[in-house]
């Protein structure tokens, strides 16, 4: 920038500004927000294939997709959110939650599944926009406004699953009208060459791709990097804010029915305590992938990158035959160092302030 | 107090015109019996030290805040603005001094920020990044700020540069009121400079614009009109060839109580120890 340009004048041909030194392509490579999660990736990948000898089988590639698949389906809302400057502790138990409502309403109701399936859309959509009103309501931190819905899900979740069928599981609805196409959507799985691939991938897939799109080509996406970066900021040149915030949480509750009805048509029944602590996970697994914890910046392939982490670490393990204690102790050095470099990125994109 | 008849041309309704606007917080009397006006082509100045109410009036016009009392007339007619997004489409434009960017977003998208372009249909709809970018570029080229790359995070730009940019930005959207808010606070002289002359660039290309500052010299170099707070009311209403440099600043300091604090400093005669003169 010449800052002694006329100002409707453009500057003389050639006059390049001596303060500028030009970038190198390492260096913005540097800036992309996958980075530290793509080279955490590599590492992981490359030293169990060293010290696992089964982690390289197509069959174990395809275990760890999956592991990576379940955890990244929410992970790609929940990073969206991030960027978007809030979070949802109740993301874990909402996926338990939406189960919980579909399996039950098709029960009691007797009838297709379908049904239970759509209302149990309905409702979890509707735990998000609860989520989003309140936060933006209240102007409380969304840790605090999520953490009571999170145990007031896992209440709801206990005490209404105990009420309905008197014990802490679902009934098994495997013999009802619409199970099969259910089951075929959510919890299929088909062979590709040798390789078992699990329907969820595909889910996994196309949430981060359409993700990626909205967040760098649609207003919507521009609205989410500025929603979290400057509320102020952008609530000052029109953006509309409010509905930004609740419909990112809007689309936490969608994954949350996506990720409930698999585990539902996947295993037909339901745990009513299952899901506490996963919130932390998806959390986890956005942060790898490069989302600043205090919003702004972050991207979809990078919570991508953070389950896959997340898949070859905890499946590594037990390929490695090691005792999978130590499971945690990776993921917590894996954040730590993951942050660390977010905290690094941040500082040099604001450099100048 | 003095006033001034209206400058010859302006036959039109004022673009934005406060008349005995006041705000009230609670109990608190933030802002009583304001009034302003401003013209196409013309820069008004609002001076004030901090407290003085500068931030309220800035809100009350930017439809952050409404008004208690009085009347806020757009280019003739009452109105109320509900929110800044109805300020933005009746042509007045906001430039704050902290929050005019996202620091983390590239140039481009914080140039087209809450008025993106969009190009395509339906679910294809997209952001129209080409235009997007090609025009960040030009229109701040235009402005004279030649930016290495549209792709680099605002923050990384120095506080005079973001300035233009959200200048240039607002330029750009047709505003037709430009409200800023400190725009020269914070930043050396050579910076003040540069923001000061996209000010008048943009009164020049037709815009009425607001200037909020305490700084009487930088109003002064461009302001047409001066309005003077104090304490939430208004102390003093000038227009350029009613008043002077140095009557300005006296009147922004203080005045008369600076005025007696000079003569009291005057006459204090420096100890000996500083060099004063032997008794």
């Amino acid at each position: 920038m010449s800052a002694t340009a006329p100002p409707a004048g453009t500057r003389e041909p050639g006059a390049a500004d001596e303060r500028l030194i030009r970038t190198s392509p390492l260096r913005s490579l540097l800036g992309r927000p996958e980075l530290g999660s793509v080279v955490g990736a590599i590492a992981v990948f490359v030293f169990f294939a060293v010290v696992a000898d089964s982690f390289l089988r197509a069959a174990s590639l395809s275990t760890v997709l999956y592991a990576a698949s379940t955890i990244g389906i929410m992970a790609v809302p929940v990073a969206l959110l991030m960027i978007g400057g809030e979070f949802d502790l109740s993301a874990g138990v909402l996926v338990t939650s939406s189960a919980l409502i579909s399996s039950m309403i098709s029960y009691q109701m007797t009838a297709n599944v379908w049904v239970g399936v759509l209302v149990s859309l309905l409702v979890t959509l509707a735990v998000g926009v609860f989520n989003g009103v309140l936060l933006t309501r209240t102007k409380l931190p969304s840790f605090i406004i999520t953490l009571g819905t999170f145990l007031m899900l896992t209440g709801l979740n206990l005490g209404f699953t105990k009420l309905i069928s008197g014990t802490v599981s679902t009934k098994s609805i495997a013999d009802m009208e619409g199970f099969d196409s259910a089951k075929a959507l959510f919890a299929s799985e088909f062979t590709f060459g040798e390789v078992t691939i699990k329907v969820t991938i595909l889910w996994w897939i196309g949430l981060v791709a359409l993700a990626t799109w909205v967040l760098l080509r649609t207003r919507f996406g521009n609205w989410i990097f500025a929603v979290g970066g400057g509320p102020d900021a952008a609530r000052a040149v029109g953006v509309p804010v409010t509905r930004t915030r609740i419909g990112l949480y809007m689309g936490v509750a969608f994954a949350a029915w996506i990720s409930g009805q698999h585990l539902l048509f996947s295993f037909d029944v339901v745990q009513s305590g299952e899901g506490v602590g996963n919130e932390l996970i998806y959390i986890i697994a956005a942060v790898i992938g490069g989302c600043l914890i205090t919003g702004g910046y972050g991207s979809a392939i990078g919570s991508a990158i953070g389950a896959l982490i997340f898949g070859m670490t905890s499946k590594g393990i037990v390929y490695a035959e090691w005792n999978p204690d130590w499971f945690k102790f990776f993921l917590g050095a894996m954040l730590l160092l993951a942050t660390l470099l977010n905290a690094w990125v941040r500082k040099r994109a604001e450099a100048t302030r | 107090m003095s006033d001034q008849p209206a400058p010859a041309g302006t036959d039109r309704p004022a673009l934005v015109e406060l008349d005995q606007v006041s705000k009230y917080y609670g109990n608190i009397r933030a802002l009583e019996g304001v009034s302003l006006e401003v013209h196409a082509g013309d820069i008004t100045c609002v001076l004030g030290d901090n407290g003085a109410g500068k931030s309220t009036l800035i809100k009350i016009i930017a439809g952050l805040h409404q008004h208690d009392a009085g009347t806020f007339s757009i280019e003739g007619e009452q109105t109320r603005l509900a929110n800044p997004r109805e300020a933005l489409d009746r042509g007045i434009a906001t430039v704050y001094q902290d929050l005019a960017v996202v620091p983390l977003m590239p140039v481009w998208r914080n140039f087209f920020l809450g008025s993106e372009p969009t190009t395509g249909s339906g679910p294809f709809k997209r952001l129209d990044v080409r235009r997007m970018r090609e025009t960040t570029r030009t229109e701040l080229l235009r402005m004279g700020i030649d930016l290495r790359d549209v792709d680099q995070p605002i923050g990384t730009l120095s506080g005079g540069e973001r300035q233009c940019v959200a200048i240039a930005r607002a330029v750009y959207f047709g505003a037709k009121v430009l409200v800023l808010d400190e725009p020269t606070a914070a930043l050396g002289v050579k910076q003040s400079g540069v923001v000061l002359k996209y000010v008048a660039a943009a009164r020049d290309a037709g815009l009425g614009v607001v200037l909020i500052t305490h700084n009487p010299h930088h109003a002064y170099l461009v302001g047409d009109r001066f309005i003077l707070l104090k304490r939430g009311t208004m102390s003093a209403s000038h227009t350029k060839d009613s008043v002077s440099l140095d009557e300005l600043t006296r009147q922004m300091a203080g005045g008369s109580e600076l005025e007696d604090l000079r003569h009291e400093l005057e006459r204090a005669p420096a100890p000996t120890h500083l060099g004063g003169p032997e008794k």
